[in-house]
């Protein structure tokens, strides 16, 4: 650690105060809002606007749709991690840095052009709504576009554990007869492990987050394919500050809990380290 | 030169056979990669292009139209072009500050503080709007402060702001080492406190004397530019900090002490030593950060209130041109912050060639991921 004694360099007390001020203005004053309000309704109230019929279904398409898309993405990730590190092909280059467009482009941007190549004049709607593949304003829709979201998290946690693995390990695995695919699975995919889950964490958290791409290709039916942050906007939008709230409040806890979850994953997976 | 040769040809040897032990055979590599390719083109390239295709539909003419023409577009375009550096240049004055504090000192409740910065990476850009929403809309906590007279915390506020201004300009102008300083130099505390009182003193009484501020009338925060503002700047929050934190770490403080003893201020510290070494670093969070905060959607919609013409950033014209079905229109838009993205992605490409701290650093890619 490069920290020195406080006494030393000047500046501790400004730059912490200003740090801790800051903070407390933009983040923790406003969460303890969120907190304080969901806390002036009563039991009743809370309960009933957590656990609507409609409430229910939300949770468990948002939970349920960031969940698949983050399994689908940790295959797709660690695919294209052992692509870009182990093989050389023309390109690569770019589709190394394509992988994080996903990042860099608005959210919104990447809904809009979802929903308009899904639909049935679409460039790919037109091949997949005749097989009767609705990739647009259907649930799998959203499992679609939270892949695209999520795509950048498995690849960039693998991909530097990859590139810095022993290659006298599965020269000894080849050495004592062990197959290719063997080696991969018993050698390989061991040491992946901690990265995996740490980019499947941050994929499943970015996924239950998600509004402004889901907004544009679930078509928002109650019910059938309204996430949770939607039916905080429609609450919203009826003025029903409290229900809103106690909404949030529950997205809140469940992603405060799987920070800390991300959190013990990833000193988990550095326990070797130090 | 024979015993050296023959020490060597093993070792060839050896590196040929771990090579031909990690070589996947023929058929595998091809298949994989083509199915890499093609994940990578159906995910991101075929959108990417569809943008672009849908964008000029209407060809060059219709789609500088569709941008320049429609004046809920432009001013959609140039309130994005205010509220973002605004919200930037906020959180580079965080990411400075929270740097060096957490970087260059030990102190007590130094980790809980670094995760407290990643808070907003998990809290749901729809719930960051709501916060604001319950705080300063018109039924939140002060909301029927700020309806009936919002504008009588102006001058109080400008006037703090002037107060950190002044305090933050005397401590980096402040002679760091004792033994350049000054008889008045050496009393921080009553300087500070003496001084920031005058300087509130001077400015309150300079509003409310000249009567800057309207009276008795409503300051919207919620469904202007402010609420905006303020949205923007707590989902941006931590990509400044997150990216000089680590830099400044690898980089060490041996040469801003070896200033220090030499007798440098804090100012000429940090801005003949900090800045230069952590350059690239701070380019690369606000590139990462600009490009957050210009397509942020979530936590500006729910604070908008979508008053075309007025609170309709660019990502918030998209969603309302293509509720119109107004596609092309809505394309148009979508391909200047297509273009953007990709401009972000070439420059980070760039610098993380610059950034040789990052190579050693305990996890950085992991870190990155989190835009």
């Amino acid at each position: 650690m490069a920290s020195v004694n406080r006494r030393v360099l000047p500046g501790f007390s400004l730059t912490l105060g200003y740090t801790v001020f800051y903070l407390s203005i933009l983040v923790l004053i406003p969460i303890t809002a969120c907190f304080f309000k969901a806390a002036s309704l009563s039991f009743q109230e809370f309960w009933h606007a957590v656990w609507t019929e409609r409430a229910r279904a939300a949770y468990l398409l948002t939970f349920g749709a960031a969940f698949v898309a983050a399994i689908v993405n940790l295959f797709l990730g660690l695919l294209l991690a052992w692509v870009l590190v182990r093989y050389t092909f023309p390109g690569k280059k770019l589709v190394d840095s394509l992988v994080d467009l996903p990042l860099a482009l608005p959210t919104a941007v990447g809904g809009l052009v979802y929903s308009s190549l899904y639909v049935q004049k679409g460039w790919l709607g037109q091949y997949l709504v005749p097989l009767g593949i609705q990739g647009a304003y259907s649930r799998f829709a959203i499992v679609l576009v939270l892949v695209f979201v999520g795509l950048p998290f498995v690849v960039r946690t693998v991909q530097p554990i990859l590139e810095d693995f022993d290659p006298e390990a599965e020269e000894a695995s080849a050495s004592l007869g062990g197959t290719r695919w063997q080696t991969f699975r018993n050698i390989i995919l061991p040491t992946l492990y901690p990265a995996l889950i740490t980019g499947f964490a941050l994929a499943f958290a970015r996924g239950v987050g998600e509004y402004g791409s889901v907004v544009f290709v679930s078509g928002n039916m109650p019910y059938k394919t309204e996430i949770a942050p939607i039916l905080i906007v429609a609450r919203l939008e009826e003025f029903a500050y409290g229900e809103a709230t106690a909404i949030a409040v529950v997205l809140l806890i469940i992603s405060f809990s799987m920070l800390v979850l991300i959190n013990l994953l990833e000193r988990w997976s550095m326990r070797y380290e130090h | 030169m024979n015993t050296e040769a023959a020490v060597q040809k093993p070792q060839a040897g050896a590196a040929a056979r771990i090579q031909r032990a990690r070589q996947d055979p023929t058929w595998v590599r091809w298949g994989l990669t083509l199915v890499a390719v093609a994940v990578v083109g159906v995910l991101v390239v075929i959108p990417v292009v569809n943008i672009f295709v849908q964008a000029l539909s209407d060809g060059v003419g219709g789609y500088w139209k569709n941008l320049v023409a429609d004046p809920d577009t432009r001013h959609s375009i140039i309130l994005t072009l205010t509220v973002v550096p605004i919200a930037l240049v906020a959180n580079i004055i965080f990411g400075f500050m929270a740097a060096w504090a957490i970087a260059r000192f030990d102190f007590p409740g130094r980790t809980l503080l670094t995760a407290l910065i990643d808070l907003p990476f998990s809290v749901s850009p729809v719930v960051a709007g709501l916060m604001f929403v319950l705080i300063f809309g018109l039924q939140g906590y002060l909301g029927s402060f700020l309806r009936e007279d919002g504008y009588s915390v102006m001058p109080y506020l400008i006037s703090l702001l002037a107060v950190g201004v002044f305090i933050l300009l005397f401590f980096l102008f402040r002679p760091a080492s004792p033994k350049t300083r000054h008889e008045l130099w050496n009393h921080p505390w009553t300087v500070v406190l003496v001084g920031s009182a005058g300087v509130f003193g001077l400015l309150f009484f300079l509003q409310v004397h000249f009567e800057v501020w309207p009276r008795n009338e409503s300051l919207k925060i919620i469904f202007a530019t402010p609420g905006l503002v303020l949205a923007t700047a707590f989902v941006t929050f931590p990509f400044v900090a997150r990216e000089l934190i680590p830099v400044m770490e690898a980089v060490g403080p041996d040469e801003e002490l070896a200033a220090l003893s030499l007798g440098a201020s804090g100012w000429q510290i940090f801005r003949h030593i900090t800045v230069p070494n952590i350059k690239w670093g701070l380019v690369y969070g606000v590139i990462l950060c600009n490009a957050r905060a210009m397509g942020e959607f979530g936590a500006v919609y729910v604070v908008s209130g979508h008053i075309a013409g007025q609170t309709d950033t660019m990502p918030l014209r998209i969603e309302k041109l293509f509720q119109e079905y107004n596609l092309p229109g809505a394309f148009a838009v979508a391909s200047v912050l297509t273009l953007l993205a990709i401009l972000t992605l070439m420059a980070k490409i760039k610098l993380e060639r610059k950034v040789p701290s990052r190579a050693n650093l305990s996890e950085p890619k992991t870190k990155e991921a989190r835009l």
